[in-house]
């Protein structure tokens, strides 16, 4: 028989859910670039990791992200209600209970984390722990309805997962993943703040005060071109350092300039229909920027092992 | 001629995602049944063979 919840406002039915609404919870999109750049961070750490066990940290990566995006989806319910861009996530639409979520996001982060220590070590594991409590509790429940900074101080949850992967085959941290974290926490603010330009409207909706809507367009604007400079900077430290090569720095010379370009072309753009559409463009291109740049890394590493570079 | 489909109920198309579900979650937990084997395995190493009986 159905049973029809009433979820602090949202009407579900109880066990009418699909495994790919579960699955939704998990915010696969996310968890993909997750793998990526965990996988990225496994890659270069010095030293080697059984296959099985190098999977088995990737996997356990993904699932703890996908934990704590659940827990994201249980406590922002409310908010997503009321976005175009989350209407129609599982719990806002009826399709799973807010129990259900969070069970599933507590569950996941907890196995996630257990699985990560026994198969790699406990610095790993930590950090994953940690990464799940600071997007979930920190950025979520904290600083995303209470700071326009809520974006660049909760993006350190996801610029952790290289780290993670490195810590997972050497059991330390150094410089090396700390630079890699620190590229993806610079590139957080211009992307999420060229999505919050064009989607202004909904977050206001919402009550959340993104920068856009707190502090204007301009400054918004100006603070996308800031970070942009700092990041393209920051993505040029690998090759400082040692972690890459020339393929690498020219791979990130040109990419960034691109990123530079489109941020200057947004911060110059006046008119309001062309500025959410250069906000947009901005946005899909520093997806691909992050991809780009991470992949460099790689052909470069095997390049040079290879004896190309 | 083959007929239309007969539209589901609404039991029994929450039937169907239940069992959905049910088999959903037995793959989980076998998959976690081998994943934990596999890392004993590995864990262990080869040398699990070399030792005194």
């Amino acid at each position: 028989m159905a049973l029809a919840e009433d979820n602090g406002g949202f009407i579900s039915i109880a066990g009418g859910a699909r495994v790919e609404d579960y699955f939704a919870l998990l915010k696969p999109r996310v968890m993909s670039l997750v793998v990526f750049t965990a996988f990225i961070g496994l890659l270069l750490a010095p030293g080697g990791v059984n296959p099985v066990i190098g999977a088995i940290a990737i996997l356990c990566i993904a699932i703890g992200a996908g934990g704590s995006g659940a827990l994201n989806m249980w406590y922002d319910a409310d908010i997503d209600a009321v976005m175009s861009r989350t209407l129609n996530r599982p719990i806002p639409s009826g399709r799973v209970a807010r129990g259900e979520a969070l069970a599933l996001g507590l569950i996941c982060s907890a196995f996630s984390v257990a699985i990560l220590g026994l198969a790699t070590n406990w610095l790993a594991a930590g950090l994953l722990a940690f990464t799940i409590f600071f997007y979930a509790v920190i950025y979520t429940m904290w600083l995303k309805r209470s700071t326009p900074q809520n974006i660049v101080i909760g993006g350190a949850a996801g610029a952790f997962p290289p780290m993670i992967g490195w810590a997972a085959v050497t059991g330390d941290v150094t410089l090396a993943p700390i630079v890699l974290f620190l590229i993806i926490f610079l590139w957080t603010p211009p992307h999420f703040w060229a999505l919050a330009l064009y989607k202004q409207g909904d977050y206001g909706a919402a009550g959340i005060p993104m920068l856009p809507n707190v502090k204007g367009e301009a400054a918004t604007k100006l603070q996308i071109l800031f970070y942009s400079v700092v990041l393209v900077a920051a993505s040029f430290a690998p090759g400082y350092i040692g972690l890459s090569g020339w393929l690498y720095t020219a791979v990130a010379i040109a990419t960034g300039l691109g990123f530079i370009y489109l941020a200057l072309r947004l911060f110059v753009s006046r008119e309001s229909t062309a500025m959410k559409k250069r906000a947009r463009t901005l946005f899909t291109y520093s997806l691909s920027y992050l991809f780009g740049i991470f992949l460099a890394l790689i052909v470069d590493r095997v390049g040079h092992l290879l004896g190309y570079v | 001629m083959a007929l239309p489909p007969a539209k589901l109920s609404a039991d029994e198309e929450l039937k169907r995602r239940r069992r959905r579900n049910s088999i959903a979650l037995a793959l989980v937990l076998g998959f976690l049944a081998l994943l934990f084997y596999a890392l004993t395995i590995v864990k262990m190493g080869p040398a699990v063979f070399n030792r005194d009986l």
